[in-house]
């Protein structure tokens, strides 16, 4: 049961991602990874992730992705729809992709999952998962956190600047 | 049970998808989304090594990645807005500016 549901998620996965690769339409690659992270989330929630996957909806869906509709609505598409999509020698492009696919492959090949940490499904179900991941991430990670927080104020300031009209002075 | 690999392979089939959007088309919107499914390729690996070494650092870093993804969205769009202000073109060949 549980693999047809990996099935189904990694298929619808993998096939977005096509899409939104080689739509010529911006609106409609935007609109296509919408549903590519929401088949994500699924997967997180296959794996036992819930917090991941809420964040997975809530910032990426809800947040980068109409960021990223508003800028495409603002700019002016019209002739871009008119080029080719495509650089020439796409073709050997993607024989680089598949390559890249072959050496992920190859160097995994020996990989075995032979170190267990003191997460098991059950605690993390004693634990619930959202107060299981705060432990970590407030006691761990405190210093990556603050972190994180003063790169999202570097990147609010640098927006606004990058963005805003120069004055004539 | 869904094996370890099965992710892993989605994983990288997702993660070569981005690459390949990202070197051949010349739509920057497109090139900006394609990281963005990059990115989501490396998570889902680092979701599931994390469930199957049982251990929630692995998920901690997708956490930080997603943090970071928000603040690389934010300023290469406030970027692709100037650009977009001062050249009127979102094609990457014809932005060659710096090209020496």
């Amino acid at each position: 049961m549980v693999e047809w549901f990996f099935g189904y998620l990694a298929g619808a996965t993998i096939l977005l991602s096509i899409l939104v690769v080689l739509g010529r339409n911006p609106v409609h690659s935007v609109l296509w990874m919408l549903l590519m992270f929401l088949h994500v989330a699924g997967l997180y929630l296959l794996l036992n992730a819930e917090f991941l996957a809420a964040t997975q909806v809530i910032v990426y869906a809800g947040a980068i992705l109409v960021l990223f509709l508003f800028v495409v609505m603002l700019l002016n598409l019209k002739e871009e729809m008119r080029v080719r999509q495509f650089t020439g020698g796409w073709l050997f492009r993607g024989l680089i992709a598949l390559g890249i696919i072959y050496v992920l492959r190859k160097g995994l090949e020996g990989f075995r999952v032979e170190f267990k940490g003191p997460w098991s499904i059950e605690a993390v179900e004693r634990a619930t998962h959202t107060k299981a991941l705060g432990q970590v991430l407030f006691t761990d990670y405190i210093l990556p956190f603050e972190v994180a927080s003063l790169v999202l104020l570097v990147a609010i300031i640098g927006a606004v600047f990058l963005a805003k009209k120069r004055l004539r002075s | 049970m869904v094996p370890l690999y099965w992710y892993l392979w989605l994983g990288s089939a997702v993660f070569a998808i981005g690459v390949f959007g990202f070197i051949a088309r010349r739509n920057i919107i497109i090139m900006f989304l394609s990281i963005e499914l990059m990115l989501n390729g490396v998570n889902i690996s680092l979701v599931a090594l994390s469930h199957y070494m049982q251990d929630l650092r692995g998920q901690i870093l997708v956490f930080f990645v997603i943090a970071v993804a928000a603040a690389e969205a934010a300023i290469g769009l406030a970027i692709i807005i100037a650009m977009f202000r001062n050249r009127a073109t979102l094609h990457a060949d014809e932005i060659a500016g710096m090209k020496g």
